[in-house]
């Protein structure tokens, strides 16, 4: 089982060493703990597990260190920033993992761009040695590329020349559009295996400075100074610590404080409940410093990522995610509030910032979203985004017989106006209604206010809404039949229709992540028995079949 | 300013008429004059030295012996004759007529290959640039500087190569080749090892013995190219690199020779006092020089060697005399890896234990000197064998770096280490002692000390001939 929750005092591969505002993360890949066996993680490759300490130390940096604004990515060995991807690992992996993998990789790319430009944690790569494929993709997250000009130290993509693949995971898509360098020396830049050095790096935009070997003490002398007088969003003593995700996961089932996974295997189902609020939000934004994790909004988002991944990684079975919810609407209201009025404090500007990340987590997930609304749930706000993230979402009209709880409601909150924008820029408001704009004005008026059933399917927030009598059959049956579906049909009409709108940096990588890069690994000139995947390290040539499709 | 091809650079390879060739050596050529004015044996670029130089591969031509100022060598551009009809002779396009012309597909590779090998050369006239000042005999010193304008003719070689096979990145590889230094932090040269001083003349036998075997290895390699001029090229090198083989064999051999004449006319062991190095001193040296060299290999297992033995870029040593099927698809190779506080053989893929299969067969080429030695010591009467130390001791790269391993190929403690490392290798006392006996010996005939005559001259003279005129 593959698990994501880890510490800076587990980490195998990442070394974070704070001082004052500046945080310097050292790659420094432990060969022999590569998360599967078969392969090593020689010059400083990486695997999942690399990754997954990545993302951990990236999402510490934001909460546990607020008093840090510049972040140095670097490598701990003299001769090599990174080699990239471990090809011995993609070449055993299953498509699967493979995809999973590059997915994973790439959201916590944009975690690291999402840290640059929302909280003030500049990235800044430093390389020395060779920077290569995944290596250089990581570089490419970073807001500024320092490099070595030794003589020796290169960027490069070689994924195409070297193995027939594409440096796909936001490599080609960053290099043009983040970092602007021109088509025609992209195009020359990924076809040369061993890559680019020096002063033409720097030339040609795949890196933003050169300095030479003697001067990179006191360049990154400079940067403390830079980072020293620049500003802080808060101290040292305030940092909130991310104590370890308590969570217990048994054959069929993921049970946290806030939320429980219920997997029904021979639907191929997980059930998501979400809890609201057990008590009221505290009343200050020092108290829900103080309560920490056990702030109810950052609760949510750290069990949620956690079972998201989980279930991505290790339940690729199941193929349907459905949402239900439990709580009281009021408090969930009053911790939506909170988070709208206080958003100047960092805290809650990091919690909604991380809310937001696990709702495009979803977003992206290769699963079916199905949300069911139900008489005791709390979709208001926050949680009403699992509807809007879904494909489908069911309300009952009325009440189950014999249940005395009042009708199920939805609630509209400020939060639902521009806190949670998905990867293309917009709400999901917005991007449900791109025709109509004007409905969103409309979605407007309705906020705080009770949504039943029939108000909720005429402001288009529900996609159905039987009663108690067709209730259990039309759930099943969409259930039922959503798991007769191909799988791989589904995942790509799904991940068609869920990004209405426009195009950004981000929803061209996961499209193209998706597409060509997932097309490229499909293909036998890549991992057939003669692909130049299949054959890397083999010393033989990979044999292509010269068609153009 | 036209260059007078024909007599300036001595060539076979038809330069007046190639006007590709002539506009990059146009702009190269006073660069490497300056690089050689800037980095090139520092202290003698004016005097008259006893050079060798080749002005055709024909038998009277490429040892063509006499006096020359060194900025005024005529550095040349020669390649073995062509052998009709050659083949690519391994690899997956074994059988194939042998490329004339670089193909497009391993474009990349074949530069890298060249600009790796060509860097050294540069390399070691800067690591050795020093020398020249504390020579112990006229003889020695004419000796280094034969190496050095030979190392230069090898960058030629090898920008040769760049320049008319590589356009433009050609050219600025070429350029570049210039721009790095040896031991500069900011521009190193590519290999480690090549950025290390050699800060006496001890250590330049070693190096010319162990470090220049190692370019042999190499060259051989490269000299079964299916690139076939690549392949000429370094046949052509060969011929060239076995004097330098012959000045740290004979070199360290005379050292070795005169401490058993200092042990035995004294009758100690201990040679300080006598002005002479002791041959445990030597040994040390030998541990050093070798274990470097080793690294130069690479790693056991590389895909490199495999991809550029499948692409035919670069063969086995003396591929075409071993009996299998040159393609190697299938077969095994014997590799030696570390185990549990020991050794372990298992048999690994041909294929990528190609740098190992060099490796073994420079390793017996090394012990080979050594015999030699060894036979001068007994001639002598002494009970001293020098031997090399095991493959696994003081690595850096491959299976076996990071470990602690004793020239005898006992796993040791880090402790055990720290205690014994002095015995094994050469210490900064033994370093500053070697260092202590370099003073210049510079009448005609007459050797230091510490170092035995050569059997005899060069190209027939006397060992009392000026070699060099100070």
């Amino acid at each position: 089982m593959i698990d994501f929750r880890t510490h800076p005092s587990r980490y195998n591969h990442w070394r974070l060493d704070i001082d004052g505002p500046v945080a310097s993360l050292f790659l420094d890949v432990e060969e022999s703990a590569g998360l599967e066996s078969g392969y090593e993680l020689k010059l400083n490759s990486y695997d999942l597990g690399v990754d997954i300490e990545l993302y951990d130390a990236v999402q510490r940096l934001r909460f546990e260190h607020p008093e840090v604004n510049t972040v140095l990515l670097r490598s701990a060995h003299d001769r090599v920033f990174s080699a990239g991807a471990n090809i011995r690992m993609l070449a055993q992996a299953s498509h699967a993992d493979k995809v999973n993998f590059c997915k994973f990789t790439n959201e916590t790319r944009l975690s690291i761009e999402d840290a640059t430009d929302r909280s003030g944690q500049l990235y800044i790569a430093v390389i020395e040695g060779s920077c290569a494929g995944g290596g250089y993709e990581l570089a490419l997250a970073a807001d500024r590329i320092i490099m070595l000009d030794d003589g020796s130290t290169s960027v490069s993509l070689p994924e195409l020349p070297l193995l027939a693949v594409l440096p796909g995971t936001g490599g080609l898509t960053r290099l043009v559009d983040k970092r602007h360098v021109r088509r025609d020396r992209a195009d020359v830049f990924c076809t040369l295996e061993e890559g680019i050095r020096g002063e033409r790096a720097a030339e040609w935009g795949l890196v933003d400075e050169v300095v030479p070997a003697s001067r990179l003490a006191e360049r990154l002398a400079e940067i403390s100074s830079m980072a020293e007088k620049g500003s802080r969003r808060a101290s040292e003593d305030d940092g909130v610590v991310l104590s370890d995700l308590a969570r217990e996961v048994t054959e069929n089932r993921l049970e946290y404080k806030s939320l429980s996974v219920q997997i029904d295997r021979s639907l191929g189902v997980a059930g998501f409940n979400l809890r609201g609020p057990a008590a009221d939000v505290p009343e200050s934004v020092s108290a829900t410093q103080e309560s920490g994790t056990g702030f109810w909004p950052l609760a949510l988002a750290r069990e949620l990522d956690d079972a998201i991944l989980h279930l991505r990684f290790n339940e690729p079975e199941i193929g349907t995610w459905t949402f239900r919810s439990d709580g009281d609407p009021d408090r969930v209201s009053a911790a939506d509030a909170f988070l709208a009025n206080h958003a100047d404090s960092w805290f809650v500007q990091e919690t909604t910032g991380y809310l937001k990340r696990v709702l495009k987590r979803l977003d992206v997930s290769a699963r079916s979203l199905v949300s069911l609304v139900e008489p005791g749930s709390c979709f208001v706000g926050t949680l009403l985004e699992l509807c809007l993230a879904s494909d489908r979402t069911y309300m009952l009209e009325g009440t189950f017989e014999g249940d005395n709880r009042p009708p199920a409601i939805i609630r509209l909150t400020d939060m639902n106006f521009g806190a949670y924008p998905m990867g293309n820029g917009c709400n999901r408001l917005e991007s449900r209604f791109i025709e109509s704009p004007e409905n969103v004005e409309e979605h407007r008026q309705a906020v705080g206010k009770d949504l039943d059933a029939d108000a909720a399917e005429a402001l288009g927030l529900v996609t159905f809404t039987p009663d108690d009598i067709d209730w259990e059959d039309e759930i099943r049956i969409a259930i039922e039949e959503r798991a007769s579906f191909s799988p791989d049909a589904l995942t790509a009409m799904e991940a068609n229709l869920r990004f209405a709108g426009p195009e950004t940096l981000e929803t061209k990588i996961f499209a193209r992540l998706s597409a060509w890069q997932n097309w490229i690994f499909q293909r036998p000139n890549a991992t057939g028995e003669v692909g130049a995947l299949k054959r890397y390290g083999s010393g033989q040539r990979p044999s292509f079949d010269k068609t153009r499709a | 300013m036209a260059i007078d091809y024909a007599e300036r650079i001595p060539n076979n390879v038809n330069l007046a008429d190639n006007r590709r060739l002539q506009r990059a050596l146009e702009s190269w050529q006073p660069k490497f004059q300056d690089w050689w004015m800037e980095m090139g044996p520092e202290g003698f670029q004016a005097n008259e030295i006893y050079l060798r130089t080749a002005v055709s591969v024909d038998s009277d031509g490429w040892a063509h012996f006499d006096f020359v100022k060194m900025p005024e060598y005529r550095w040349g551009i020669f390649l073995a004759e062509p052998e009709a009809d050659r083949a690519v002779n391994f690899g997956q396009h074994m059988g194939d007529p042998a490329w004339q012309e670089v193909p497009g597909e391993y474009r990349g590779m074949l530069r890298r290959i060249i600009v790796t090998q060509g860097d050294t050369e540069p390399a070691s006239v800067e690591q050795q640039r020093q020398l020249g000042r504390t020579s112990p005999s006229l003889y020695d010193l004419r000796n280094l500087f034969q190496v050095n304008v030979e190392e230069g003719r090898h960058l030629w070689a090898m920008v040769y190569l760049l320049d008319a096979h590589f356009g433009r990145d050609g050219r600025e590889e070429a350029e570049a080749l210039l721009m790095r230094r040896s031991g500069d932090a900011d521009k190193p040269r590519i290999l480690g090892a090549f950025n290390e001083a050699t800060p006496d003349w001890l250590s330049f036998y070693m190096f010319t013995y162990f470090t220049d075997r190692d370019g042999r290895f190499q060259l051989a390699s490269l000299a079964e190219s299916g690139f076939d001029p690549l392949s000429r090229t370094c046949r052509f090198m060969l011929t060239e690199e076995a004097h330098h083989m012959f000045v740290g064999e004979t070199g360290v051999g005379r050292v070795a020779q005169r401490s058993c004449e200092l042990m035995n006319e004294h009758d100690t062991d201990d040679l300080r006092p006598h002005g002479g190095i002791d041959l445990a001193i030597l040994q040390k040296y030998i541990n050093f020089h070798f274990s470097v060299s080793l690294d130069l290999f690479g790693g056991e297992l590389s895909t490199n060697a495999a991809n550029y033995f499948t692409s035919g870029l670069k063969g086995r040593f003396r591929e075409i005399q071993i009996d299998d099927d040159h393609v190697l698809s299938d077969g095994t190779y014997r590799v030696i890896e570390p185990a549990q506080n020991a050794f372990t053989e298992t048999d690994a893929p041909a294929l990528t234990s190609l740098n190992e299969r060099l490796r073994d067969a420079y390793i017996a080429d090394c012990q080979r000197g050594l015999d030699r030695w060894n036979k001068v010591i007994a001639q002598h009467d002494i009970d001293f064998t020098f031997a090399l130390p095991h493959r696994a001791f003081h690595r850096a790269i491959g299976l076996f770096s990071g470990l602690r391993i004793s020239p005898a190929g006992e796993v040791v403690t880090q402790d055990e280490w720290d205690r014994r490392v002095d015995d094994w290798l050469p210490s900064d006392q033994d370093r500053a002692y070697v260092r202590s006996l370099m003073e210049p010996v510079t009448s005609p005939g007459l050797m230091a000390n510490w170092i035995a005559a050569p059997a005899r001259g060069i190209n027939g003279q006397p060992i009392e001939f000026e070699y060099t005129k100070l």
